[in-house]
This record gives C-alpha cells, sequence and structure tokens, in this order.
C-alpha cells in the first residue's frame, strides 16, 4: 500500500506523518509537493499539520486553491481513504470536502498538550481497529481548532454517524458538540485536529494514534485482495 | 529620507551629527585616518552599527577571551552563526543563544518573534537542520499591568513564529523580579543536527563569485537596531519602535528548506544569515573572514519599499534574508533551489581582491570602506572596573536566617511564587512536539529531543539564577554553569558545552564592567571544572532603563549528549516503594533564596556557596547511577531547597506521594538553596548498586497515598500536604497573576 503525504510551502507536519507510516507502519509513503496534479499511483492520501502558505488568512483559505487539490478532490471522489489532520483538517474543510468551519480557539491562544479522545464510531476505514467507545491519547497542537456548523449539518453529521472522535471530559478549544474529528458521508474522508502521527510511538508518551493508521491499511489489504 | 537631503561629509563632522548613530568623536577620527578623508552619510551609518556593541563586541571583547573555547568534541568555537560539537555517527549539533531584550521591551510579540527568526537564521545558514528552540525570559513582577502585557506578548510571540515554522519550542525558563521592570530580557536558544560534512562557514572567497540575496525583499524597518540595541533604555525608546522590525515566520519556514538545499551544493561557498546590521554585517564579515572584498550594486537589492537611499539599504533590518556567495557561472543552480520555493535568488555584487566593501547605487560609488577595519580591526576597548559598594555591603553581613514557624505553609507559599509555580501556561502555548523527537517535554529539568535514525538523544537547558550573580557575579557565575549541567545530568547525558548570553547593563558604568568580568570569571572556571566549553554566544548590554540596570544575568544555554534512550531520566517519582535519596548536605545558605525574595521582598547578603570540585564528582556518580540503570528519577534542588524540589518530584507522578524524614536544622534542610543537590528515586532492588555508585544519604520513600509527609528527627511532622493540594496552588499561580486586575 502506497501513501501520499503532500507538502503545501508552510506544512510542518509532513516530516512526522512521514515517520509515522514509513518507520512505525512499515508501509510505503512519499512526499507530495503542492505542485503536483496526479496522485493516481497512491492508495491514500494524507494532508499534514502546518500553517500552509502562512495561514495569515484564513487557515486552509489559501491551500484550498493549489494545483494538488484537484487531485485529492479526485481521490476522495474514487473512494480514496483521504485524512486530513490539523491544518489538513482545516483544509479540507475550506475545499468543501467536509462540511463546517473552524474558528479560533475559544482561549484564543494556541494550545499544545495530549488529549483524551473518545472513539464515537469505528465503523469506519479509519476506527475499525479502535473499539467503540474507547478512550485514547492523542495530541493537540493549534490555534484554530474551534469547529462549528449549522444546526442541519450537526444533526445530519449525528444521523450518519460521521462525528468520528470527541474530546473527553474536558474540550480544549470550545469546539461544536466536543467534536474532535469528522468524516464525510461517504466514509473515506476523515479530519480531525488531533494529531494521530505523533502517537505512534510509546517514547514519545503514547502509541495510540498507530491503531488509525492501521486501520486504513486494514481496510485496504480487505479492499484488494491480494491473489498470489 | 532622500538622498538630497542628506547631511555632508562636513556637516556630519562640524555638527557631530555621528552621535547620534552612537559615535565617539575618537572613533569618528579614527574613520577619518581610515579612510584618509571624511565618511560620508552612508559610510557614517556603516561605520556606526559595525561599530555598535552589538556587532563589534568592543567592550566585551577582551572579557569574552577568557572563556575556555577548546575541547576534543568542538568543531566550531565561537565566531560563526552558531557553534558545533562532535556527537558521534558523524553528526553534530550546532547551537546558538541570543537575546532581542530592547526590541521585546519596546515591541514584545514582534521583538520576540524576531528573536526566534534570528536564531533560527544564525543555525541553518551553518547547514544544520534546526531541531529544538528554548528560551529565558525574565520579566518584572506579574502585578503591573504593563508587565502581565510584556509577558503575555512576548511568549505569544515566541509561539507564533516557533509553532509557523515548525521547529518545536522544548523548553526554558522565566523568571520574575523588579530588576526586569522596565527592562525585560528576551533570549532564545536554537539547537540544530548536522552532518561533519555539511557545515557551512559564512567566508567570502574567489575572485568574481557571485554574492547573491535571497528571501525577503528590503524595508525601511529596523534601521539602526544594533545601534538601539546598544543604547539604555528610557522613556524615549518608545519613539525607537520604527527600529523594532516585523516577523513572517512562513518566509522563514520558505528560507530554511531553500537554504538546506542549497547547502547540499557545490556550487555554494559561503552564506550567512542578514542579521543585526543587515545587509552591511553579513557582506563585511564575510569578505573580512574570507580575507577578500565584496562589491555590491545596490540598485539590485529587491526592495519593499520605493526611493530606498543605501544608507537605509545598508541599515534596514529587515528580516528572513540571507546573503550567498556562489561559484561563478553556477548561479542558475542555486536560483532554481530557491525558485521551487517561490523565493528569488538574486545576484546583487562580486567578491573582489581587495578588501574592500564597495557600494554602487545609480551609477556612482556610494561606499568604500576597507572590510576589516568594519569586523576583524573594529575598536576594542578595556573598561575601567570597580567593585561596587553594595557587594562590600553584601560580603559583610552576617548570615540571614528565616524564621519558620508553619512548613505547611512556607512550602505552598513558595509553590505560588511565579519562578518556582508551574510555567504551563506558557509552555501549552508552544508546539514543543512538531517533528515528534520531543521524549521530554518542557517542566522537568532538561527537555529530551532524540535523533533520529541513531539511539541517541540530546538534553537541551537554559539556566541562570540572577539574584545570586547579583550578589556575588563570580559566585553566581560558576552556579549558572553548574545548575545548567545538573539539569542535564539528571535527565540522562552528559554536559558536552555551552552557548551563553551574556546579558547586562551599561558597560560604561565600572561597578557594570566589574559584574561582566566576574561573571565571566565564574563561568569560565565552572566550565572548565565540568568541561564544557563556550562554543559560541551573544552579549546584550545596555539592559538599563532610566539609569537602572538588571541583574547581571549570563543564560547559560547547554547541550548534553545522551547515548543511549534508555538513560533518558526525568523527575518524577515513578513507583511506591521507590526509595528517596538527597545527594549533599544543606548548610544555611539563604542569600538571594527564592524565601528571602518572598519574606523580605528583597534579596541581600552572601550568595551560596559552590565548590566545583565536589559538584563535578557528584555529577560524575549520578550519571554513572543513571547510566548503569539504578536511578527512578533524577532532579536537582534548585530555587526553594529541598521541600519545593520534593513536591515538584510529585507534581507529574499520579497517585504517588513520598514520606521522608530529614535531620538537622529543619529550616535549612528544606529551604536552603545549597548547592549540588539532587532528589534521586531508586527501585529497591537497586539500592545497594546505588549506594555503591553514589555518595547519598537515604531520607525516605515513595508512597501510593498521594501525600507529601516530611517528619523532623525527633518524630515531629513538619509537612503534611496533599499532592492535589500542591499541584493547585503550584498550576494556578501563574494563571490566577494574571487575571487578576490590579
Amino acid at each position: 500500500m502506497k501513501f501520499a503525504v503532500i507538502v503545501f510551502p508552510g506544512s510542518n507536519c509532513d516530516v512526522d506523518m512521514y515517520h509515522a507510516i514509513a518507520d512505525e507502519l512499515g508501509e510505503e509513503v512519499e512526499y507530495v509537493w503542492h505542485d503536483e496534479d496526479n496522485l493516481d499511483r497512491f492508495d491514500a492520501i494524507l494532508l499534514p499539520g502546518g500553517f500552509s502558505y502562512g495561514d495569515y488568512l484564513r487557515s486552509g483559505a489559501i491551500a484550498r486553491f493549489s494545483k494538488v487539490m484537484a487531485a485529492v478532490k479526485q481521490a476522495a471522489e474514487a473512494g480514496k481513504p483521504v485524512l486530513g489532520v490539523c491544518n489538513g483538517f482545516q483544509i479540507l474543510l475550506e475545499a468543501g470536502l467536509l462540511p463546517g468551519a473552524m474558528r479560533r480557539n475559544q482561549g484564543l491562544k494556541f494550545i499544545c498538550r495530549p488529549v483524551r479522545l473518545t472513539v464515537e464510531n469505528n465503523e469506519t476505514m479509519f476506527t475499525s481497529a479502535y473499539e467503540k467507545g474507547e478512550v485514547i491519547t492523542i495530541p493537540i497542537a493549534h490555534g484554530e481548532g474551534n469547529y462549528y456548523c449549522d444546526e442541519q449539518t450537526l444533526k445530519r453529521l449525528i444521523e450518519n454517524r460521521q462525528i468520528v472522535f470527541r474530546y473527553h471530559g474536558e474540550n480544549p478549544n470550545g469546539s461544536l458538540a466536543d467534536i474532535a474529528g469528522i468524516v464525510n458521508e461517504r466514509g473515506n474522508v476523515l479530519g480531525m485536529m488531533p494529531h494521530p502521527e505523533r502517537a505512534v510511538d510509546a517514547l514519545l508518551g503514547s502509541a495510540d494514534g498507530l491503531k488509525l493508521f492501521r486501520s486504513i491499511v486494514n481496510y485496504w489489504r480487505e479492499t484488494h485482495v491480494v491473489t498470489a | 529620507m532622500s538622498l538630497l537631503l542628506e547631511p555632508s561629509s562636513a556637516m556630519i563632522k562640524e555638527q557631530k551629527l555621528y552621535r547620534e548613530m552612537g559615535l565617539t568623536d575618537e572613533e569618528f577620527a579614527r574613520i577619518e585616518a581610515i579612510l584618509g578623508r571624511l565618511p560620508n552619510y552612508t559610510e557614517t551609518g556603516i561605520f556606526a552599527v559595525m561599530w555598535s556593541e552589538h556587532c563589534s563586541y568592543k567592550n566585551s571583547k577582551p572579557v569574552l577571551k577568557k572563556f575556555p573555547t577548546d575541547g576534543p568534541h568542538v568543531l566550531q568555537g565561537p565566531g560563526e552563526g552558531a557553534g558545533i560539537v562532535d556527537i558521534g555517527d558523524g553528526l553534530a549539533a550546532a547551537f546558538k543563544i541570543e537575546s532581542h531584550n530592547h526590541p521585546s521591551a519596546i515591541e514584545p510579540y514582534q521583538g520576540a518573534a524576531t528573536g526566534i527568526g534570528g536564531i533560527i537564521r544564525d543555525v541553518f545558514s551553518m547547514g544544520a537542520r534546526p531541531i529544538a528552540l528554548l528560551n529565558s525570559l525574565r520579566f518584572g513582577e506579574l502585578t503591573s499591568p504593563r508587565v502581565k502585557y510584556l509577558f503575555e506578548q512576548v511568549v505569544a510571540g515566541i509561539a507564533g513564529y516557533g509553532n509557523c515554522v515548525g521547529i518545536p519550542t522544548v523548553g526554558g525558563e522565566v523568571q520574575f523580579d523588579p530588576a526586569y521592570e522596565g527592562n525585560p530580557l528576551v533570549n532564545a536558544m536554537c539547537v540544530g543536527i548536522i552532518r561533519h560534512e555539511d557545515i557551512q562557514r559564512g567566508i567570502a572567497t574567489g575572485v568574481g563569485n557571485t554574492v547573491m540575496y535571497v528571501g525577503a525583499k528590503t524595508g525601511r524597518d529596523g534601521i539602526h537596531g544594533a545601534t538601539f540595541a546598544s543604547e539604555e533604555l528610557s522613556e524615549q525608546s518608545e519613539a525607537k519602535r520604527p527600529a523594532v522590525q516585523v516577523g513572517d515566520p512562513f518566509m522563514e519556514k520558505l528560507l530554511l528548506e531553500a537554504c538546506l538545499e542549497a547547502v547540499k551544493s557545490d556550487a555554494l561557498v559561503g552564506i550567512q544569515d542578514m542579521g543585526a546590521a543587515g545587509l552591511t554585517s553579513s557582506s563585511a564579515e564575510m569578505a573580512s573572514k574570507g580575507g577578500f572584498g565584496i562589491e555590491m550594486n545596490l540598485d539590485l537589492v529587491p526592495q519593499r519599499e520605493t526611493g530606498m537611499t543605501p544608507y537605509e539599504m545598508m541599515l534596514s533590518e529587515s528580516q528572513e534574508r540571507m546573503l550567498l556567495v556562489v561559484k561563478q557561472g553556477r548561479e542558475d543552480e542555486i536560483a532554481a533551489i530557491f525558485a521551487k520555493y517561490g523565493l528569488e535568488a538574486k545576484a546583487i555584487g562580486k567578491v573582489t581582491a581587495d578588501k574592500m566593501l564597495r557600494l554602487y547605487f545609480r551609477g556612482e560609488v556610494a561606499a568604500e570602506i576597507p572590510v576589516d577595519a568594519l569586523a576583524k580591526d573594529a575598536p576594542v576597548y578595556h573598561k575601567p572596573s570597580k567593585e561596587p559598594a553594595y557587594y562590600r555591603e553584601f560580603q559583610a553581613m552576617p548570615p540571614y536566617i528565616p524564621h519558620i514557624e508553619d512548613y505547611n505553609q512556607t512550602l505552598l507559599g513558595l509553590l505560588a511564587q511565579p519562578t518556582i509555580a508551574s510555567k504551563e501556561w506558557v509552555y501549552d502555548q508552544y508546539d514543543y512536539m512538531v517533528r515528534t523527537n520531543t521524549v521530554v517535554a518542557p517542566g522537568s529539568d532538561a527537555a529530551v529531543v532524540r535523533i533520529r535514525g541513531t539511539n541517541k538523544a540530546l538534553a537541551l537547558t537554559t539556566d541562570c539564577n540572577s539574584r545570586y550573580l547579583y550578589l556575588d557575579p563570580e559566585m553566581g557565575g560558576k552556579i549558572a554553569v553548574a545548575e545548567a549541567a545538573r539539569n542535564v545530568v539528571c535527565s540522562g547525558a552528559k554536559p558536552l558545552a555551552i552557548t551563553d548570553c551574556l546579558n547586562f547593563g551599561n558597560p560604561e558604568k565600572p561597578e557594570i564592567f566589574w559584574q561582566l568580568e566576574k561573571a565571566v570569571d565564574g563561568m569560565s572556571e565552572a566550565c572548565r571544572a565540568l568541561e564544557t566549553p563556550v562554543v559560541s554566544g551573544n552579549v546584550s548590554l545596555y539592559n538599563e532603563t532610566n539609569g537602572e540596570a538588571v541583574y547581571p544575568t549570563p543564560v547559560v544555554g547547554m547541550v548534553g549528549l545522551i547515548d543511549d534512550l534508555s538513560h533518558i531520566t526525568t523527575q518524577s517519582f515513578k513507583q511506591a516503594g521507590d526509595l528517596i535519596y538527597v545527594i549533599g548536605e544543606a548548610k544555611p545558605e539563604f542569600g538571594g533564596s527564592e524565601l528571602q525574595k518572598w519574606l523580605e521582598g528583597r534579596i541581600f547578603g552572601k550568595a551560596p556557596e559552590i565548590d566545583l570540585e565536589i559538584e563535578a564528582r557528584r555529577q560524575r556518580q549520578l550519571l554513572a547511577a543513571i547510566r548503569a540503570g539504578v536511578v527512578a528519577s533524577a532532579h536537582d534542588v534548585a530555587e526553594g531547597g529541598l521541600a519545593v524540589a520534593l513536591a515538584e518530584c510529585l507534581m507529574g507522578a499520579d497517585g504517588l506521594g513520598a514520606n521522608v524524614t530529614i535531620s538537622g536544622d529543619a529550616t535549612s534542610e528544606l529551604f536552603s538553596e545549597t548547592q549540588s543537590r539532587f532528589v534521586v528515586s531508586v527501585k529497591k532492588e537497586h539500592q545497594e548498586a546505588f549506594e555503591q555508585l553514589v555518595e547519598a544519604k537515604r531520607i525516605g520513600e515513595v508512597t501510593d497515598a498521594n501525600v507529601l509527609v516530611v517528619n523532623g528527627e525527633r518524630g515531629e511532622t513538619l509537612i503534611h500536604l496533599s499532592v492535589a493540594k500542591m499541584r493547585d496552588v503550584w498550576k494556578g499561580a501563574i494563571p490566577c497573576l494574571l487575571k487578576s486586575k490590579d
């Protein structure tokens, strides 16, 4: 299985995503510079965190116009797993691949700390390795993670079980309904503020993020039965 | 100001206009002699910035020479963008600390942010990949609205810049004292990793090679920043706000990635950051170091504003700019690398043989100055030094012994002192995890960052207790280095080398110069004793507001090497039943202590003493025990003494407590700040092995009771506090002070 890590000017969690896949998961992975327009050779697309184009405007507002985003949309339409973390989530929202928008954290400050999440839906291609209701520890590091959407959207998110992760206990940023991560209706595009790629090695405090990547690989293996 | 309005050479001399730029009459005469003519306005400005203390170290050079700078593992000592030490496996650590005090006093967000930007460029200009940032901050008491504003904005500025560039801010220190009320200190340290063969230097060689400009365009910001940094702050300093630059961390990130690609190319001859004194210092220093000259056509300099004069371009300190020297004919290769990141590498000049800095503007020579006169031959002054009267008084005082009745309240009171209290409010705002190598996050003794692809890690810390330095700069200087080494050792690392940022008052005052001299003497002695040479550093003098100097604050940034990831140790107690030891005895030393400051509202008397031989021995023993795998946790005893150290060992230890018994005078034993002490916990099965390796006294054990109990030698209970209560006070202190409205 082959992963793409999309690199926008100003991405800075690209290296972490790369190493999570290459070193901890042991799968193939490649950096893809923002000016590429073809992602056909990849099985899953990862949009890492950072400050794309400096994020001086709204986070992700410029990155959505990047050349590579058209290819990301195609991959999403083709049903490939697309994961956006932190700035990657913000970009997916701006690009319309996920519903809703991001506001500044309620406390108006950047927050970096490990937080606890509840796995709300373990029946997605990103979460099948988790138990339903499992509480996991994954770090956050963001200034704009206060997720918001209108009432109908929230209703739909709940009905379709699109809320995949919620903050457990304290909500660090004021997000609506404690939302930490959501998928699209089809279930193949996940956006989340916490950084699973920062939680793949117990040496650094938590390996709870590894199951997310394993779920993606499991899904891919199941849907691509290899005949010897 | 347009060119036509610039004062003529004669006017500069007659009206002594050079004085406004910080040059003395003698210095102006010297310039006249060097040039054999009067300098024009641009040349006067160039001399003024290059001969400022900030760029030339003219007042501090004779003192800095005393630092030991050599060692078998030193690959690059002071004088380049950063110092470099070997860490094995063909790798090296490049690091430096630098101040951005004056800009931060005037415009705290941008002042702090651009300080981070500058130190990052210093490290990647060596070819090193920056892997960690640290800082050291000093503010007045957190009671005035102004100080709260400075504190909040400085932290926001550091976070805003570092988080965006994607380099984790893994550690640092913050202290509060009225001595910094008008003149906060903002010191930033950057650490990078480099392969030996990739080390770059800021050097211009090879006649005909091309000088290329990359990064942000030059604007009118930061003009005379270096000069501003070399004078005292006053009520008029607000007017210097235009001398503060504005940072663009996104540009920095692009520049960083592009430069690290460019250094892999053998088309690159030299590279240097346009830091203080911008285009002037980078070109003059690179040429002087290489033994060549540089000529540049200023019409080609990318400009953000129209109508800029040579004076403005040469003195601008616009951020995120680098100067490169590239082999003639290979400019396109370098330009292509930068183009990938949307940056233009523009040829603006060439290397010459005549050792002159020659600038052309609109077809005419705008300045022509021997490069050595600006760099290596800048003036050096041996300032008079005088022992201050206060020092003699302090030394003559009888020892100060506080009278303590309630040990519980005393410990809680100390935990609420902002200097001791949790700094979570600060480091929560820093992305300390990006690049996923941070093994020990902020809050322990030293930060630990693993080196990917090896089984090694670096331990990093910044330290300086300036109260001791004020009472006794020589003793305090020794302690600053020793404490940094203690922190590094506690994390399981062998101390390798230091970088220092010497923050002092006005060196033209003999008493201040004396502080500088003595502090450097003490630091040098400790560096020798602990085998940690000084490989880089920065001097920030003139830290005074309306004539009042800050405490002498030579911040020590130390790098240590952990050979094996299994040696990584933290300060938190690990498990009930573990034995608690203290290394070192307490003496009644309260001069400059947190307790004295709190109870008396000021500090006086003698600083704690330190015996460097004992210090070195204890550090060696503790490190040997850690490496032998018989230490569960290790923490140094610092501000607030043993009681605070024990409390700190419990703050991050969920569900644990401690039960200890002390002997001797309880007040000294618990709260004195005697040096060279550690609190260590050891698993029972390692008791014998530990005791063979380390001279230490067993004082109790870790419990699962979630309380700290300290008994006196007659069995009386001195302290009985729940960990939850201590944690509340300790974590709540800073947020609470920031919220209070008075």
